[in-house]
């Protein structure tokens, strides 16, 4: 059946209301199995060896000694996980980051790896392992990276998106561009312009679990991998290419999962428990420590982004153009990229340019983290377009008003937006109670907007439907935060029967087809699409039963409030089926009931916000509190409203620690100097008010119930709101994310020496 | 090495165990008691997942070793519910929407029932002080602190 997922305004039941969440018994009886939570027989544990230098050759590497204690059963180095990228590079450097091959590239870099009977056997054969290092020079920052005189990382990187090619390899890997219109002649005709380089430092997802897995190769082929993770099918996938699998043979159960934000859709260390259980013969559990989390998974970019932008005195900007430079890690990416594409994504400009260069340095590869560098580039222009506003003596939300995106804008970074939420969560925020309450003594406000893609792709779903007439579907995005309560949500929905009748589980990579990762805010808006897709399909095969059942033609049957009904003044008296009655009799018209679905999620929504902060600053400490932050948003359509909330206020809070405090601290040496949650401090509950939120619906037409995604977007004003609430309460501007104490003293020793 | 031979209560039943010197609470609970309710985020005591009851006070499971709980009484997340009756706190964490991921929730249930025992009628300002060493990176801890003043209301109320 041909499925038509274009928005059908319609009275709901199920969506929009607040049911309690189906894994929720389990996660407060402490019952649900996380990554570290699962074990197998026989089971060993995987420690990983890791480099201390930022940058060194590995001259040798000597684990006869670790292979000789009693109780090690495999030691792993790059020998164990051989190159089969056939020269994909993106492969490759997948591969190099799970095992250091030729060179360390950062501090915290995987060398060797043991498997042994217990935690403190697998701890003494790490020091018995001897690598022998030449230490090379190394760098940190994003500009001294991109400099003549900087160490190179990788003789083979030629800055690619230039004409004429380099000839000499460098640091920058890329550079790519974005835009319309003239800006040059767009500067010359504005009155005032805003020109001011930003900096933001490198933070991590954060999540409270670290990442976990038990792998288990056998001696017939077959492999299992337990893990937590965002993309299961990815997982396999990636791990098969990596050690030579066959995808079939490798099966993949996701855990629940104890946080991701985009840190678990890239594979650490699973590739290398596959290896060791592969070579020790029998299952390994490989769980990080902290240390190794901040060292060796997810951070962001670390960024250096220039502005300029001009507006005529009535508020209109004449052009707007940034350069962004974003660090990878030592290989690259497209994170400068994604930061170029959504810098001026809220407004409607004539003339607009941005320009990325993608830097690698001796920093851990970087990973996704919620709206991937979104949050610095509008950090960036938020502040630019506050100071300008300020400038010409306009409000902050009046000059966003003017200049807002709306229906029918050609986007900075390309397609022309249909319709979309940055004008209304603008007007919502100019009329919040927020924007016109008193501030007290060193308090200031601040406001900013924010704009992510949305992202939809494979989907999958199965739907059965039970003998006594529940359903369950099982579908293949990880449910990171709710979403098994807003798909059984969609799911009754569409099927017109209680919430409580519908189970939905997350399926393993055997028992499902392929599905992409919980990641661009798609879970929700992608398994729904499919899931409604599925019901649809059950409703069919339903009609035909009820048809059999009733000895009438399936042309004379409808699907209404959850029942089948004859029409047709030959059929009134028929009363109504409902799914319970055709499930009881399923094994007497045809067998069990289904409904399947496979399809490719286009059409996910752009998403927009704004935000509302105040903040109290001591001049004394430079220390900065958030004393009340609102949060308006874009939803779409708010399957389970708790949910989106909550993921407003997650996203707020990442960015206020973000704002305010996270940064990844190098010394001199390279080495990070704060791998724990003491000294990369995220907030914490007596850090914060309470977070308001306000749910905006403009529906997405692409989706049968408007869902847009909504998990990302709210990390992506914070850094703007917050520094431009501090620069407001000091009345200072400030350039560097985080406006920790030591950053806002500064500034205000700087303004009071004059 | 020579294990530790351990006697003590755990959610009110005598256990007893063996441990070796360096084991921690946590480990004992997570790897030779089958008890996987607590969860260990950092092992440093900053992230408050395995946050346990031992003698009526909150403690990070990962600072204490095994062997040091002899005779004392521990309470974990497991022993929180009587049967299938879910505990005030249990029910009103899953109402208020006050978990995401969940991986904190089993830490944060422990300190909030330490708090609620020590301070029945707490303040805003009292719970998220209370709750200041315990991480969640999801929610923001907005509904945390709305299912805990929820929670104390209600076993207000059931006592009165």
């Amino acid at each position: 059946m041909t499925f038509d997922p274009s928005y059908k305004e319609q009275g709901l039941k199920s969506v929009g209301t607040r049911p309690l969440r189906p894994d929720g018994v389990d996660k407060v009886t402490g019952r649900a199995r996380y990554g570290a939570d699962f074990n197998m027989p026989g089971q060993l544990v995987g420690r990983v060896l890791r480099s201390p230098h930022a940058h060194a050759r590995i001259v040798r590497i000597d684990t006869s000694q670790a292979e000789a204690l009693k109780g090690v059963k495999a030691v792993v180095t790059a020998a164990d996980l051989p190159d089969q990228s056939n020269g994909d590079a993106a492969t490759f450097a997948v591969l190099d980051n799970c095992m250091a091959r030729k060179k360390a590239m950062y501090d915290g870099h995987a060398v060797a790896a043991v498997a042994a009977i217990d935690a403190s056997v697998a701890k003494a054969a790490l020091k018995l392992i001897v690598v022998e290092y030449e230490v090379l020079p190394h760098v940190v920052d994003v500009d001294v990276a991109m400099a003549a005189d900087a160490p190179v990382l990788d003789e083979t990187v030629f800055t690619t998106g230039v004409e004429p090619a380099p000839k000499t390899p460098s640091n920058v890997a890329n550079r790519s561009e974005f835009g319309h219109g003239d800006v040059e002649a767009g500067f010359a005709k504005a009155d005032m312009i805003v020109e001011r380089n930003y900096k933001t430092e490198q933070t991590h997802q954060g999540y409270i679990e670290p990442h976990a897995c038990v792998a288990n190769c056998n001696s017939d082929g077959t492999a299992d991998l337990w893990v937590c993770t965002q993309g299961p099918f990815v997982y396999r996938q990636v791990c098969a290419d990596l050690l030579g699998l066959d995808v079939s043979k490798l099966r993949v159960t996701s855990s629940e999962i104890g946080g991701g934000f985009g840190g678990k859709t890239h594979v650490w260390a699973e590739p290398v428990a596959l290896a060791l259980s592969r070579k020790a013969g029998r299952p390994v559990k490989l769980v990080m420590t902290r240390e190794e989390v901040f060292r060796a998974s997810g951070p962001t970019s670390a960024t250096s982004i220039d502005v300029k932008i001009g507006a005529k005195k009535d508020g209109t900007i004449t052009a707007a153009e940034a350069t962004l430079r974003y660090t990878s890690g030592p290989y690259a990416g497209m994170w400068a990229e994604l930061g170029a594409m959504t810098s001026f994504a809220c407004y409607d400009l004539e003339n607009v340019k941005t320009v990325g260069w993608e830097v690698v340095v001796n920093r851990p590869k970087v990973a996704a983290y919620r709206a991937p560098s979104a949050p610095m580039a509008a950090f960036a222009i938020e502040s630019a377009v506050d100071e300008l506003a300020h400038k010409i003596g306009m409000d902050a939300v009046d000059f966003r008003i003017k200049n807002a995106a709306s229906d029918g804008s050609k986007s900075s970074y390309g397609p022309v937006y249909g319709p979309i939420g940055i004008g209304p969560t603008l007007e919502a925020a100019k009329s919040h109670p927020h924007m016109s309450a008193p501030l007290g003594e060193n308090q200031g406000r601040g406001m900013a907007c924010g704009f992510w893609f949305n992202f939809g792709g494979q989907t999958c779903v199965d739907l059965n439907i039970g003998a006594d007439g529940t359903v369950t579907i099982a579908v293949g995005t990880v449910d990171v935060g709710g979403s098994r309560a807003s798909l059984s949500l969609i799911t009754a929905e569409e099927l017109g029967i209680p919430y409580e009748n519908v189970k939905a589980i997350v399926a393993d990579t055997s028992s499902l087809g392929y599905n992409d990762m919980t990641d661009g805010s798609r879970g929700t808006f992608s398994s729904s699409m499919a899931a409604i897709s599925a019901a649809r399909n059950a409703i069919q095969v339903m009609r035909e039963r009820a048809a059999t059942m009733w000895d009438i033609s399936v042309d004379d049957i409808i699907w209404e409030d959850g029942h089948a009904k004859a029409v047709g003044a030959t059929h009134d008296n028929l009363a109504p089926l409902s799914v319970a009655d055709i499930a009881a009799e399923a094994g007497n018209t045809g067998g069990p009931i289904a409904g399947h679905s496979e399809l490719v999620a286009d059409g996910a929504g752009v998403s927009f916000g704004t935000h509302i902060c105040d903040v109290e600053v001591d001049p004394e400490t430079g220390s900065t509190r958030v004393v009340r932050y609102t949060v308006i948003q874009d939803a779409g359509k708010a399957v389970h409203p708790d949910y989106v909330e909550g993921q407003y206020q997650g996203g707020a809070v990442q960015g206020i620690g973000w704002a305010l405090n996270e940064e990844y601290v190098y010394g001199a040496d390279g080495r990070l100097q704060n791998p724990g949650f003491l000294d990369y401090r995220i907030p914490v509950c007596s850090d914060l008010p309470m977070i308001d939120t306000q749910i905006l619906e403009i529906p997405n037409p692409n989706h049968p119930y408007g869902v847009r995604g909504v998990g990302e977007t709210s990390i992506v004003p914070p850094l703007a709101a917050v520094a431009n609430a501090v620069s407001n309460a000091v009345d200072v501007r400030m350039f560097h994310i985080p406006v920790s104490p030591p950053r806002i003293l500064a500034a205000l020793n700087a303004q009071a020496k004059g | 090495m020579t294990s530790i031979a351990v006697s003590t209560t755990i959610n009110g039943d005598d256990v007893e165990f063996l441990c070796n010197a360096d084991e921690t609470l946590l480990d004992v609970l997570r790897n030779r008691l089958g008890l996987m309710g607590a969860k260990e985020g950092c092992g440093t005591g900053d992230c408050g997942a395995c946050s346990t009851i031992m003698d009526g006070r909150v403690v990070c499971s990962c600072l204490v070793l095994g062997a040091e709980t002899q005779g004392r009484e521990i309470e974990t997340i497991e022993g929180m519910s009587e049967g299938q009756d879910l505990h005030p706190l249990q029910a009103k964490f899953i109402e208020h929407a006050a978990l995401q991921c969940g991986i904190c929730t089993p830490g944060f249930l422990m300190a909030a029932k330490a708090l609620l025992a020590a301070h029945p009628d707490p303040s805003e300002e009292e719970i998220r002080f209370w709750l200041a060493g315990n991480l969640c990176r999801c929610t923001g801890y907005d509904k945390i602190v709305r299912a805990v003043q929820g929670a104390a209301a209600e076993m207000r109320g059931a006592k009165t």
